[in-house]
């Protein structure tokens, strides 16, 4: 395995990402238990004794939470944003409408509340480039994206992007080019951002369903480029 | 307060590690504990700032070492313990071994989607005017609270420009201490990267922060 590699639904590579550098060698505390992932079923166990501490006094209902999972593991993800990114792709007047008050426009597809109670959208050009981090904890505009991934919810991430973005996206494989200034938001407070990327050449025409197919989630929280035409055929 | 969650710009940053085709979640106890975080909000009581200090307040190693959702179940743990709701040795046994506390809540299913719908707006109206305008220069204060703060340690001392007023807003600082929402106006800071960085930095780079006021002084 190499150090970085990803065991397809390992529960142990969420630490990984997480841990000092040294740490995040394959050296942390879960992932040397590959094996045997006895510090694993602990914390396994320890989440199902909780839950049923719980129920029995009655603090919770096990059926909200299959809700809540349900809700952000098949509903609330980042093809909400993308189909906001369309809409301001093929519409000016809503293009307009977003970026001046991101949180009424979104909430006009049903994209509203929690961690996204107050949305700012943030436009890429060919001179600007946005990113998005939360250095101190991991705060991600819900609504629109989802839960946050892994890596940003990382150290690396969370201390390279205010200081180095363009090293960050070359870790994601892209080069800024050089006329390019970058703009790297820190989501310290409540306010959530969502980046609107640069619509790709080679789309006049296309329809919201189709241009929204073009939209990764990556080039939303500005460590990415939406797909290219070609790429989604 | 100064701990290992304040990673603005520390050295031992390493290369971003994107995961292909990342699943929501990557154990069926990672479900599980962001539902129960989720989910014990209501009968807790607690709020969002109690919730981030009860994460960001642990040793470095501790914060570091454990995994986001690893985080979470400790931080929800201490919330539980903090108030009586739960007892160690009822973790340790798996079971109840004490009366329930009464609780005013709980999140029934019928009420996920309203509940999430609404979120938890933080703007307030404002009882005084704001201090600073977009275009103010302002400087972010060097303070190092010992509770809860959004003043990230990368930019004190430093100066910016006011970029956008954003309303008052409870104040995290007071929220996270059970002092009250105390609101206070919120900015849009803007730091010049080799402000914050030195002249070795992207001459190209700005960065944006959202600041309330206490955090901020005059230039």
């Amino acid at each position: 395995m190499g150090q970085y590699s990803l065991p397809g639904g390992d529960a142990s590579t969420s630490t990984e990402f997480f841990a000092y550098p040294h740490l995040m060698t394959g050296h942390d505390h879960d992932h040397h238990h590959d094996h045997d992932h006895s510090e694993l079923s602990e914390t396994e166990l320890r989440v199902r004794a909780l839950e049923t501490i719980l129920t029995e006094k009655g603090y919770i209902d096990p059926a909200a939470l299959d809700l809540l999972i349900e809700t952000y593991e098949t509903k609330v993800g980042p093809r909400n944003g993308a189909r906001v990114v369309a809409r301001a792709w093929a519409d000016p007047e809503y293009r307009a409408r977003l970026l001046k008050d991101a949180t009424p426009a979104i909430s006009e597809l049903g994209y509203a509340g929690r961690q996204g109670e107050q949305i700012v959208a943030v436009e890429n050009t060919s001179a600007l480039h946005n990113m998005v981090v939360c250095t101190l904890c991991s705060c991600y505009p819900w609504p629109v994206l989802g839960l946050p991934p892994v890596w940003y919810k990382s150290a690396p991430y969370r201390s390279k992007a205010v200081k180095d973005p363009r090293g960050v996206l070359r870790d994601f494989g892209f080069e800024l080019p050089e006329g390019t200034n970058i703009r790297v938001w820190d989501s310290t407070a409540e306010i959530r951002y969502l980046v609107l990327p640069v619509r790709p050449d080679g789309t006049e025409g296309w329809s919201e369903e189709r241009l929204a197919d073009l939209v990764t989630r990556d080039s939303m929280i500005g460590t990415g480029l939406p797909k290219q035409p070609h790429e989604v055929a | 307060m100064d701990g290992a969650h304040d990673m603005g710009g520390v050295a031992w940053s390493g290369p971003v590690q994107p995961e292909p085709d990342e699943p929501v979640f990557h154990a069926r106890w990672e479900r599980r504990a962001f539902a129960l975080t989720m989910a014990m909000a209501m009968p807790g009581g607690w709020n969002i700032d109690m919730s981030r200090f009860a994460r960001e307040d642990r040793p470095p190693t501790e914060y570091l070492s454990k995994s986001y959702y690893q985080i979470w179940l400790a931080g929800l743990e201490r919330l539980m313990l903090e108030r009586d709701l739960i007892a160690s040795d009822e973790i340790e046994a798996g079971k109840p071994l004490h009366p329930a506390k009464p609780v005013a809540k709980t999140l029934t299913p019928d009420h996920v989607a309203a509940v999430l719908h609404r979120g938890g707006p933080t703007e307030r109206d404002a009882t005084s005017a704001a201090l600073f305008a977009a275009g103010d220069r302002v400087r972010a204060r060097v303070i190092h609270p010992p509770t809860h703060t959004r003043l990230p340690q990368y930019i004190r001392g430093h100066t910016g420009i006011v970029e956008r007023v954003l309303g008052c807003h409870v104040f995290p600082d007071s929220n996270a201490t059970g002092a009250g929402e105390n609101p206070q106006w919120l900015y849009t800071v803007t730091f010049d990267g080799r402000e914050l960085w030195g002249e070795a930095s992207d001459p190209s780079l700005k960065v944006s922060v959202d600041a309330w006021e206490p955090y901020l002084e005059p230039v």
